[in-house]
């Protein structure tokens, strides 16, 4: 008897926290301009403020940013201290380690919470952000205030639009990221290294222009003896550093993940797609330091803090550890440069960076302060004060200046190579997408097993499943 | 006036005291269990029991929809999944070899503590320190261990400069020992075989300190682009599939042998001196002391050492993460990391990865059940 009451109790309590638990309908999705939505229906968290007017302090005193811990986030919050004595709103960021804040984010966000106001969110995450109803979009805004002329087109294009190509946009590129490489200049410049490359190769040792010479510069520097190596390039499984670092090349021989109709078959697998891919493998075979069969942006790094590398691949919001002499000893001599070109001239670089999107649950008070601030903080000289303290704007006439590109010696890189930016897939269901390649290029790449061929052929047939699943393919 | 007996009772019973509220020993039970139970359900007995629902739905955590029902897709997909038949085929590998090798381990080193000698408690002491360290500190540490250029692990294998040095005193050494035994028995090949480690050891000093190649295969463990890279299953540049899992497993059984020693321990230190005083008057030998009175005695404990170790090489998943994040390819990915893939990540399959963890829990509790039987049995028999 006891055990039967025990039951009923546990399912009662079961079936009073499910109802507590269940989400709420979904707001309108990204078809449905937010501007649109009847503003009666929001909850009105501040309303005491409506029922006591007072018409000289603001509505809203604070806005919350959340964003990844990192040094980009500091930088934000020193540049954005201001806005309280300008606006009388305090704006602060609330910073989350990189492992937890996509989970966090999303967790939140599913619950319809309104514990920040803007999120500086992955320019992977706009698909979700904009289908199910998380951003608010930010078309007219941008357009009506000129911040879309503002910034550097491509920049907008994968950290703001979506559907690629629509011309609708859900957030304001605020840190401008790619990957690019940093090199050991007294190797480069040592004249019995410059002499013998040439007499091997036939032209001077020198930043490689093209991926060919970066393949001879690589090989010609490689010397187990000595403990260097040619390059230190990613190969991590766990999330998305192999796909990140196999791009870099897919792009810049010609290749893509899909076409403009969403399909697969016969562009993943393309000739060029499978050239660069086995590119990429001959260079971990040839030339990656040893030991780096799992390496991200801390590993590469490392590589070359440790003086094992020659030249390593990394986002360029990581290379300001190598530029300093605290952390590394080689911080004078290292060199900086970007993506070289592929064998038919194209040059890319894989996208990293974030945009600034305004969460839709917030009340619209505070999505009308969110936008105000979004407006202030797009002003060129406060962009110019963010990439003073080290932010990359995304700001044309920022990133055009001298000042900007005199600044570090990896911004002239930098500034290069966000005019040359692709991405992978910001689809709701790049998550799946993103298993496969890192699972088949991780195989092929680090563990040796198969041929390039097969591999971007089984990429291509397993993406096709997913994107027919999901409708993008018919 | 007459007065009938309860009257009178009443009159010699006390005064009645002030009513105090009293709780009756129920209430107290209730009082202690409640709280406790009620905690047990919203943590631990409602997640189960919503998550089982999760599974025949297709509910992902991170949309702001209903979870949709569609009865057993999610258990069909994954019972139809080849790679997740191979990701069960490497977890099941991995626990059996992990859980084996701690097995045979723990239980050498419980033989070896289990004698008193100088030093034994700080050895023991010693013995027990990784199993108290967290397991995504000894994944990164030994990640670094495996490191084949700088690497602690590849020296341990001979991979090192000094390889020559240690060869050569090893085999001085091995020519000396040999060299007495011919002398007590003069067997002739005793001495042939002393003149070639002899032989063996100068030829392998010249080689090194000449430079030249007179042992080609020794040769190559000086060069580190030779030596295996564990964690991307390579071997001399040459994939070597299944070394990175006998990586894992490697690091496994160093940081939970000790567990099984423990408790085999003190299976050992309770079995009677009498037992092992009988058997020494019936003169028997010390492998039949061992095989019928010290295995038999610490069965169950070491069953028990073996169930947990079982549950928890099926949940693997910290220090895989953090050594290889189930990589090279899906050599080590553990069917948990394989959930967390599935149930974060990007992918956000809740109700799949909810079918999948309760596939997981059956398999788990199938395996428990076994050795609970059999341990049921042992106790039966005694």
């Amino acid at each position: 008897m006891r055990f039967k009451y025990l039951v009923i109790l546990t399912i009662v309590f079961m079936l009073v926290l499910s109802a507590c638990a269940q989400p709420s309908e979904a707001p309108p999705a990204a078809e449905e301009p937010a501007a649109e939505e009847p503003m009666e229906e929001e909850p009105a968290a501040e309303e005491p403020a409506a029922e006591e007017p007072m018409e000289e302090a603001p509505a809203v005193t604070e806005l919350n940013i959340l964003w990844a811990q990192w040094d980009p986030a500091d930088q934000l919050q020193q540049t954005i201290d201001q806005y309280e004595e300008v606006a009388g709103v305090k704006v602060n960021v609330i910073q989350e380690p990189w492992g937890s804040f996509g989970d966090r984010f999303f967790t939140e966000m599913a619950a319809g919470g309104d514990a920040w106001d803007m999120v500086i969110g992955d320019s992977q995450w706009l698909g979700q952000g904009a289908t199910q109803g998380h951003y608010v979009e930010m078309t007219d805004f941008l357009t009506e205030t000129g911040i879309k002329d503002s910034v550097t087109p491509a920049t907008l294009t994968y950290y703001g639009e979506y559907p690629t190509g629509s011309g609708q946009y859900w957030a304001y590129p605020t840190e401008g990221d790619a990957d690019g490489w940093a090199y050991r200049k007294d190797l480069f410049e040592d004249p019995d290294n410059m002499a013998a490359f040439e007499e091997e190769y036939g032209y001077p040792l020198d930043v490689p222009k093209t991926y060919d010479e970066l393949w001879d510069i690589a090989n010609f520097l490689t010397n187990p003896d000595e403990g260097m190596y040619g390059v230190a390039i990613y190969t991590q499984k766990d999330y998305d550093a192999i796909t990140m670092g196999v791009e870099n090349t897919m792009f810049s021989w010609g290749g893509d993940w899909a076409d403009e109709n969403n399909n697969v078959m016969g562009v993943v697998n393309s000739p060029e797609n499978i050239e660069a891919v086995q590119f990429y493998r001959d260079l971990y075979e040839c030339c990656q330091v040893p030991g780096l069969s799992n390496a991200f942006f801390t590993e590469t790094n490392d590589a070359m803090i440790g003086g094992q590398a020659a030249m390593i691949m990394n986002y360029f919001a990581f290379l300001p550890a190598l530029a300093s002499p605290e952390i590394s000893e080689y911080a004078d001599v290292t060199g900086y440069f970007p993506n070289p070109a592929g064998p038919g001239g194209a040059q890319h670089a894989a996208l990293g960076g974030q945009g600034m999107s305004v969460i839709s649950y917030i009340p619209e008070e505070r999505k009308q302060a969110a936008f105000d601030f979004i407006e202030w903080y797009a002003q060129d000289e406060i962009q110019a004060q963010f990439a003073a303290l080290g932010g990359y704007s995304t700001n044309k006439s920022v990133v055009e200046s001298d000042e900007f590109l005199n600044a570090t010696p990896f911004n002239p890189a930098f500034a290069e190579t966000m005019t040359f930016v692709k991405d992978f897939w910001n689809i709701p269901e790049y998550g799946e997408l993103l298993e496969v390649t890192q699972r088949l290029l991780s195989q092929f790449i680090v563990e040796g097993v198969g041929t390039a061929e097969e591999t971007m052929n089984q990429i291509a047939e397993e993406h096709d499943a997913i994107l027919r699943d999901a409708g993008y393919i018919e | 006036m007459s007065i009938d007996g309860s009257q009178a009772i009443v009159e010699q019973s006390p005064p009645p005291k002030t009513k105090r509220r009293q709780l009756s020993d129920r209430s107290i039970v209730n009082l202690f269990i409640w709280p406790a139970l009620l905690l047990l359900i919203a943590m631990n007995v409602f997640p189960l029991f919503y998550s089982l629902y999760l599974g025949f739905t297709d509910y992902s955590a991170i949309t702001r929809q209903q979870p949709q029902w569609v009865a057993f897709e999610n258990f069909s997909k994954i019972l139809n999944d080849e790679l997740l038949w191979k990701y069960f085929a490497t977890t099941g590998r991995f626990a059996l070899l992990s859980v084996g090798l701690q097995t045979l381990v723990g239980f050498s080193l419980a033989m070896l503590v289990n004698h008193k000698f100088k030093g034994s408690g700080l050895l023991t002491t010693l013995i027990l320190i990784p199993m108290m360290i967290s397991p995504v500190v000894v994944g990164l540490f030994w990640k670094l261990m495996y490191n084949p250029t700088f690497g602690f692990f590849n020296f341990l294998i001979g991979y090192t400069q000094y390889l020559f040095i240690f060869s050569f005193i090893a085999s001085l050494f091995g020519a000396y020992f040999i060299f007495k035994r011919y002398f007590k028995t003069k067997k002739i090949y005793l001495l042939l075989l002393s003149i070639i480690f002899v032989v063996y050891g100068i030829l392998g000093l010249y080689s090194y300190i000449s430079g030249s190649n007179l042992f080609g295969f020794l040769s190559r463990f000086l060069n580190p682009s030779t030596a295996p890279d564990m964690l991307a299953s390579r071997f001399a540049g040459d994939p070597v599939p299944g070394l990175a899992l006998w990586a894992v497993v490697i690091v496994d059984v160093w940081m939970w042998s000790p567990f099984v020693m423990l408790l085999v321990l003190s299976g050992l230190k309770a079995i009677p001196d009498y037992l092992y005083e009988a058997a020494a008057i019936d003169r028997a030998s010390s492998w039949f002391q061992f095989w019928r009175i010290t295995l038999p005695q610490v069965a169950p404990l070491l069953l028990i050492a073996i169930l947990f170790r079982t549950i928890e090489a099926f949940k693997a998943f910290d220090l895989v993460m953090g050594m290889t994040g189930g990589g090279p390819g899906d050599q080590t990915e553990l069917i948990s990391v394989n959930l967390y893939r599935q149930a974060f990540l990007g992918q956000w399959r809740t109700g799949r990865a909810s079918a999948l963890a309760y596939i997981i829990l059956v398999i788990i509790i199938a395996v428990s059940n076994l050795y609970i039987r059999y341990l049921n049995q042992m106790k039966g028999e005694d």
